[in-house]
């Protein structure tokens, strides 16, 4: 039976092909962590973790390189967005999956879908030209002249207006996050049992009563991974903050000021770099970056497994 | 003997005018037990969640006719669903506890009616859950998650929910198929017991099950009632050859 | 109960706010893009190269040549690797457990920042090098797409019922026959659609390419050599001083969105037919 043996072969092959692919995310992943480390290898060695980690100095003149504001930028802009996003995305996720009639509920999916496939580098663009400036026209000094005159969080909205600041760019990034809260929240909701709902609403509650009361808990671990993998999305977000941050390395003192993430260094910062500690201080961010927004997506990924294996 | 719930000419039809209840005219006697039996698919357990108007939650669906209840129609548009569904409870056949804790799901449809104190909640927490002969079983992990339950608990759980907020008529939707025997005895008992307090429809495809616990009968065929009366008189002297044959187990 | 009525509405209505809100961007970014895009968009803005800023006249074909190169080089690297990839996880490997590690890994790796994979491709084919390439861009765009189609491919081959490969199983074929005369007609259209949605995907990219095909004043058809992309070049110039810069940006936006929007739409509609029938 030549033939067989043949086939026998071919199918060996073809397993030996498949396996080796599928074997090559292992092999990128860790690639990325292992080059990234050894990039950075110069900055480690210089600075250590917990004191690049505080120092806020970035001076490519004298070689002090620190990523506390970078770092502190990326946080800040990520949470933010999250605060504006997330509460939003559940409304969208509800309304879409409780509230809307039947014939709206798959155009309304489709175009909050939509957001997501819009290129980062347009809503850079697009935050630049056109939103950057009706911020600094109308939004933040109406903003200013409101909140900005109640005590305590007063602070929040001082400084000039310029509309190159932390409000804007958590703004676009809440926007481009928003999808993918929603879509996981409404896959969720969706799983939730028709018989569960029922009985809620046998015992004479109300539709927002047995969202908020069954729904919501029954889905929190599935939310709380569309929140993990929003978070992580917002972390590692480049060009859209790129273009509408500032780029300062400074903290911001308010919602109203410019300053840097680890992204938007890098994009200005890395084909410019001359010395070789700045470039390997650029490639301890990027590490620091991937491990941080790994770290969460992976934890999100497996929330939102586990929701979907119950 | 008072009629709790009158039933006139009731059509309903799923969306797409899937007609699935033809002309029923049903009375369901107060403090009875009254049992819907019929081959699956003969329309008992829409029926059955015609009286609490759950079928609203779907778009599509379309009564016709007049179920009476305290006075009114509750078909008709005005009809306050929140206040009919406090008053009509209901059970299912799997249970459906709430991600929540034992002593919240029982608490929840107090809440729901407003009732904030402390002290009463416990109580009447501590009342249904007596009356659903689960206190015993329960007592000391009141603020564990009732998915950690068993299914037998779970369900008697389901039904300590439904009775917490005193309704005048309960539901249940072949409460115990999903269960082993001795849950399901224990769930039997129960029921008889909450026929005191309680008007009860129960749907189930158990005929034994409905020989046993209840006083009426409802034989249905393809969406239509074939039969009504004393249960005795269905199981053991039917005026119809086709309830006589499904009693006897001839078909089904 | 009067009071749990209104918070119900309330509650309801603000979802349908929240709604709007969503839509409200959506639309603001597209119309917004679609007006200063088609004024910008002429034929010399795709048929021309680009020009000193104060010289009129200047197009985009060397970013357009550049992207689409880039682009296609990629699509070459990353769509077989990822169908094989995939392939593996839902035939040969179904029942290891490595098979669900990579899964897992493969679905993480789908959300890790782009400028991370431009970085790392800037470590291992710039830096050797000495020089920027648009063979390196296209890498780092593989390397974005390998996880996306490995994905839809192995959720795809695991809609085709098991029962479909015994059956063929039984008739004495090998397996790998199976796969490419059974499993992978049944799921071509499936995975097709993954494909074109990991190519819409990576084509609004610029974070990878920006240290990697870098930028590229001049058209080039040389891998080898940085490559303008359209992309990098919006970023170049929105940031650039010049009006005229500006404008050309737009006119790139456009194109880009137009084209992404049109591939994601053309993928969901696949999809959704798929699940029809």
């Amino acid at each position: 039976m030549i033939s067989s043996k043949k086939e026998y072969l071919f199918n060996a092959f073809f397993l030996l092909i498949t396996g080796l692919s599928a074997f090559l995310i292992i092999v990128l992943l860790l690639g990325i962590f292992v080059v990234l480390f050894s990039e950075s290898l110069p900055a480690i060695k210089k600075f250590g973790f917990v004191k690049f980690i505080t120092t806020p100095t970035w001076d490519p003149v004298r070689e002090i390189f620190g990523g506390a504001i970078p770092l502190f930028g990326t946080l800040v802009t990520s949470f933010l967005a999250l605060i504006i996003a997330v509460p939003i995305a559940l409304g969208i996720a509800i309304f879409i999956s409780e509230v809307a009639p039947r014939s709206v509920k798959e155009p309304i999916g489709t175009a909050i879908e939509l957001l997501a496939a819009i290129p980062s580098i347009i809503y850079g663009m697009w935050g630049l030209f056109t939103l950057a400036p009706l911020q600094a026209k109308y939004v933040e000094p109406f903003l200013q002249s409101t909140l900005g005159k109640l005590p305590y969080i007063g602070k929040l909205f001082s400084g000039v207006p310029l509309g190159i600041d932390l409000l804007t760019a958590s703004l676009i990034l809440s926007i481009m996050i928003i999808p993918f809260t929603a879509s996981i929240a409404r896959d969720a909701f969706q799983l939730v049992p028709a018989v569960l709902k029922e009985s809620a609403y046998g015992l004479g509650a109300t539709k927002w009563e047995v969202i908020k009361d069954v729904m919501i808990p029954y889905c929190k671990l599935g939310i709380l991974g569309g929140i993990g993998l929003s978070l992580g999305r917002a972390l590692g977000e480049t060009m859209a903050v790129a273009f509408v941050l500032g780029n300062l390395n400074q903290f911001p003192s308010s919602l109203f000021s410019p300053t840097t993430t680890v992204t938007v260094k890098l994009a200005n910062e890395f084909t410019e770099a001359e010395k070789d500690i700045h470039l390997a201080s650029l490639f301890y961010l990027a590490l620091l970056l991937f491990i941080m927004s790994f770290t969460i997506l992976a934890i999100a990924k497996y929330l939102i497994q586990r929701t979907r294996n119950r | 003997m008072r009629v709790e719930i009158d039933i006139r000419n009731l059509n309903f039809y799923y969306s797409g005018n899937n007609h699935v209840l033809k002309n029923i005219n049903l009375q369901i006697y107060k403090n009875k037990i009254t049992a819907l039996i019929g081959p699956s698919g003969c329309g008992k357990t829409t029926l059955l969640r015609c009286l609490n108007r759950i079928h609203d939650l779907y778009p599509g669906n379309r009564y016709e006719g007049e179920i009476i209840f305290e006075g009114r129609n509750i078909l008709s548009k005005d009809i306050d669903l929140i206040e009919l569904r406090s008053k009509i409870g209901m059970v299912f056949q799997k249970p459906t506890p709430f991600p929540m804790s034992i002593f919240d799901n029982v608490a929840y449809g107090l809440k729901l009616k407003g009732i904030k104190k402390k002290d009463e909640l416990r109580e009447r927490v501590e009342k249904a859950l007596r009356e659903s002969a689960l206190w015993d079983e329960v007592k000391d992990k009141l603020n564990q998650s009732a998915l950690g339950l068993s299914g037998g608990q779970q369900q008697r759980l389901c039904i300590a929910r439904a009775i917490a907020v005193e309704p005048q008529v309960l539901l249940f939707d072949e409460p115990t198929s999903a269960l082993d025997p001795i849950s399901t005895a224990k769930i039997e008992d129960l029921i008889v017991q909450l026929k005191e307090k309680i008007t009860i429809v129960i749907v189930t495809h158990n005929m034994q099950q409905a020989a046993r616990i209840s006083d009426y009968t409802a034989f249905m065929y393809l969406g239509e009632l074939i039969e009504f009366g004393p249960t005795e008189k269905i199981f053991t002297n039917p005026e119809k050859k086709l309830t006589e044959d499904y009693v006897t187990g001839r078909f089904g | 109960m009067r009071k749990r009525k209104i918070i119900n509405k309330i509650a309801l209505t603000i979802c349908f706010f929240t709604a709007l809100w969503g839509l409200f961007w959506l639309f603001f970014i597209i119309f917004d893009v679609i007006q200063h895009g088609i004024t910008a968009l002429t034929p010399s803005l795709i048929l021309n190269d680009p020009t000193p800023p104060d010289v009129p006249g200047g197009g985009l074909k060397h970013a357009i040549i550049g992207h689409l190169l880039i682009t296609i080089t990629a699509t070459l690297i990353g769509v077989p690797i990822g169908v094989l990839g995939g392939t593996f996880l839902a035939e040969y490997g179904r029942n290891w457990r490595v098979s669900r590690i990579i899964s897992f890994l493969a679905d993480t790796m789908v959300s890790v920042p782009a400028i991370i994979v431009g970085a790392f491709v800037y470590a291992i084919l710039v830096k050797p090098f000495g020089h920027f390439s648009g063979f390196a861009g296209a890498v780092a765009l593989a390397i974005i797409m390998i996880p996306v189609i490995v994905r839809t491919t192995e959720n795809m081959l695991s809609l085709i019922p098991w029962t479909l490969r015994e059956a063929a199983f039984a008739l004495g074929a090998p397996y790998y026959k199976v796969i490419f005369q059974i499993v992978y007609r049944g799921a071509g259209m499936g995975i097709f659609t993954g494909i074109i949605l990991a190519i819409a995907r990576v084509t609004g990219e610029a974070a990878p390419l920006l240290f990697t095909s870098f930028n590229n004043a001049f058209t080039s058809y040389d891998l080898r050599e940085p490559l303008a992309s359209l992309t990098v070049t919006i970023f170049q110039y929105a940031m650039g001083p010049y009006e005229e810069w500006h404008r050309q940006a737009w006119g790139a936006s456009f194109l880009i969105t137009l084209l992404i929007l049109a591939l994601t739409l053309l993928g969901r509609y696949l999809i959704k037919r798929r699940f029809r029938h």
